[in-house]
């Protein structure tokens, strides 16, 4: 089954000369390794940002796997997703050390100054708020993780200041 | 980059990087990198995996050689067979640092025995525990001891492909591999014949996708098979049939981080610390309500108490211990009355908790015990992949019992429903996630059964954590009419006028704690 890339909505990232290039660039770098979907997804998901219903079918097509196996690993690992997130991805770690320290009070703080909810994206597509597991900074409890930076020891006092950086 | 072809070119590397090395550190402008999370080791702890630590730079392959790096794999491969360095390892007493405590000498040698090929050498780096990140620095400062760990290990097991699956939550520890493999690659103790032995072995790095399932080892192999992390039946193990059905053998990191020192100190080096059944060290992540959080590594057979008071510093903010969680979710709460406990795995397990990968979490008095079970097994819930029911259906049960008691709606009988639910999810899951879930339940119903029975009897919560069972007031004695309190409050819960006594409107409030943490006057109560 080959994928018709004119069914395909336009805005997706298949439909856009240069992402298309870094897909296949991605696909064909790995297609060779054994347990290939999960290496492609990654470095897809790293890249472009999110894995549309169209990405999963034209990946499954290239790797030859089934489009229900690219699809449940797409829903089944927590840093996969299906719908473009915000420039900055805002995460607040819900790990023991963090929750003992008053994690949930920054998810309250965060919710009021930005107004959305957890694992939404402010209006101008600047931040998507999401809440994360153990990032294993566990003795900086509190711990917010804004793209690959850890903001240690956040108090809610301070977590609008460090909000504020990113509204772009 | 030298590329060594034999043991003697890297023994004269070795004496080269040493003096290299030395000087290097006497020049004024040099200046080591400090971390907060691992401070000098204080009189009762030890450094042994994690001796290189924060003293070399891990993006330099020739720091490590001047540290006697890579001479450990060099002697094996000149002078020892793959029995003899299994002899050795079992001689020593390691035994998994991931937390089952299997005698690492024993799962080479189960490897070994396999008839089939290729074998895999696995490396578990998938440090999902919340509290654990002992993995994580080593990854981050000492990358080469792990190679070199698993170089041997490999040569033991008959093993020339490996993989260091790291979680994705990890990016620098990815880096930070990533960039050692290549190093120790272009050196040649990568690749094919290692220095002159005839020897193949290469690593690839794979990346999880925030699973913490995949921490368990035959979920792990499913994800590097690009499939959902699920785990398989056990028989076959994996030494028998793991990745792609081949005999595979799975390590933690720190596990395979001991390994270069005991082959060059020897067994009986490492076999003398410790206590009897736990031979060595073990790393450990303070965290939580203590005044020096951080890494710690000591010998085996130290007290709980020992490390709380002397090396943790004790609770912050003069509070009174509560208690100590041990092993991560899957792990148990144990009470103050076991704070003699002398840590090690049978120890602990007899405790009603387990060693897990080594996070400890210290609760203060203002801890609520009821919800803090409740936040492991959300956590559960939220991580259980779904396969076998007992665990899909079983936590999500238990999840909503106790969310039910931190609400107030507890009722009789919710106790007994617990702990039969619990025995049968452990019995009945397909792995340690669903077997090790009812683990901080259970522990917490047998050494804080009471506060269990005032959340459902008296519908109060002692700690003043529960939400629903709370109330925040001001004090009009003491409230000065700051506003600071309304101004931080997330929902427009607080009015008053400037210099004028505040008040919350209960109805309004979400009880999120804000305006008790900002006021400067301890205006704010909680009933």
């Amino acid at each position: 089954m080959k994928t018709t890339l004119e069914k395909v909505p336009q805005g997706d990232p298949l439909t856009i000369p240069d992402k298309k290039a870094v897909i296949d660039a991605v696909i064909e770098r790995n297609r060779q390794k054994p347990g290939a979907t999960m290496v492609v997804l990654s470095e897809l998901q790293n890249e472009i940002g999110f894995l549309s219903e169209p990405m999963q079918e034209y990946i499954a097509d290239e790797l030859r796997v089934p489009l229900s196996s690219v699809h449940g690993v797409v829903t089944f690992y927590s840093f996969f997703t299906t719908t473009p997130r915000g420039r900055h991805s805002i995460k607040f770690c819900l790990g023991t050390a963090c929750y003992v320290g008053g994690a949930e009070q920054l998810i309250e703080k965060a919710e009021q100054v930005l107004g959305i909810k957890m694992g939404g994206t402010t209006q101008n597509g600047a931040i998507t708020i999401e809440t994360c597991r153990c990032v294993g900074a566990c003795s900086q409890a509190p711990v917010v993780a804004v793209d690959e930076e850890l903001f240690g020891k956040m108090t809610a006092a301070k977590l609008p200041k460090v909000l504020s950086q990113f509204q772009d | 980059m030298t590329y060594i072809s034999t043991y003697e070119d890297l023994v004269a590397l070795h004496d080269d990087s040493t003096r290299k090395f030395e000087e290097k550190r006497k020049s004024p402008d040099f200046k080591i990198h400090t971390s907060d999370e691992l401070k000098p080791p204080t009189e009762k702890e030890v450094r042994i995996v994690l001796r290189n630590s924060g003293k070399i730079d891990p993006f330099d392959i020739c720091e490590y050689i001047a540290k006697d790096g890579y001479l450990a794999i060099g002697k094996v491969l000149t002078s020892m067979t793959p029995e003899e360095v299994i002899e050795e390892v079992l001689a020593s007493g390691l035994r998994g640092r991931g937390g089952a405590g299997f005698p690492t000498g024993l799962k080479w040698r189960f490897a070994r025995n396999a008839n089939t090929e290729p074998k895999y050498m696995i490396c578990n780096a998938d440090e999902g525990d919340p509290g654990a990140f002992m993995n994580r620095m080593l990854l981050e400062t000492d990358p080469h001891c792990v190679i070199e760990g698993m170089i041997i290990g490999a040569y033991a097991a008959g093993s020339n492909q490996g993989y260091v699956y790291c979680r994705a939550e990890y990016p620098v520890a990815v880096k930070t591999m990533t960039h050692a493999i290549n190093q120790a690659r272009e050196m040649g103790f990568l690749g094919k014949n290692i220095m002159g032995s005839g020897f193949d072995f290469d690593l690839e790095v794979r990346m999880g996708a925030g699973a913490f399932v995949c921490g368990e080892e035959t979920a792990l192999m499913s994800s590097i098979e690009g499939k959902r992390g699920e785990p398989r039946p056990r028989p076959p193990f994996p030494a028998q049939s793991g990745l792609w059905a081949k005999p595979t053998n799975v390590n933690n990191v720190e596990t395979y981080g001991n390994v270069p020192q005991i082959i060059l100190k020897g067994s009986g080096w490492y076999a003398s610390l410790g206590t009897e059944k736990c031979k060595g060290s073990k790393t450990f992540a303070l965290a939580g309500d203590l005044n020096k959080p951080g890494l710690i590594e000591v010998p085996f057979g130290i007290t709980l108490r020992e490390v709380i008071f002397d090396i943790g510093g004790g609770i912050k903010n003069g509070k009174e211990f509560k208690a100590i969680q041990t092993g991560g979710p899957m792990g148990g709460c144990l009470p103050a009355s076991m704070l003699d406990l002398q840590i090690g795995y049978e120890a602990l397990t007899a405790a009603g908790s387990i060693m897990g990968s080594g996070g400890l979490i210290v609760m203060d008095e203002d801890t609520c015990m009821v919800d803090i079970a409740r936040f492991f097994m959300d956590f559960t819930q939220d991580e259980s992949c779904g396969k076998c029911v007992p665990c899909r259906v079983g936590t999500r049960r238990i999840l909503e019992i106790l969310t039910r008691i931190c609400e107030g709606e507890g009722r009789e009988g919710d106790i007994e429903l617990l702990e039969t639910l619990c025995k049968e999810i452990r019995q009945d899951s397909l792995c340690g996630l669903g077997q090790g879930a009812p683990n901080p339940i259970v522990s917490i119903l047998q050494h804080f059964r009471e506060e269990y029975e005032i959340h459902i009897r008296e519908k109060r919560c002692p700690a003043k954590v529960c939400k629903a069972l709370i109330t925040y007031q001001i004090n009009p004695e003491t409230c000065t009419g700051c506003t600071l309190c309304a101004r931080n409050c997330p929902v427009g819960a607080i009015s008053g006028e400037r210099k004028q006594v505040h008040v919350i409107d209960p109805d309004i409030c979400t009880k999120c704690g804000i305006c008790s943490s900002v006021c400067n006057f301890n205006a704010v109560e909680v009933i």
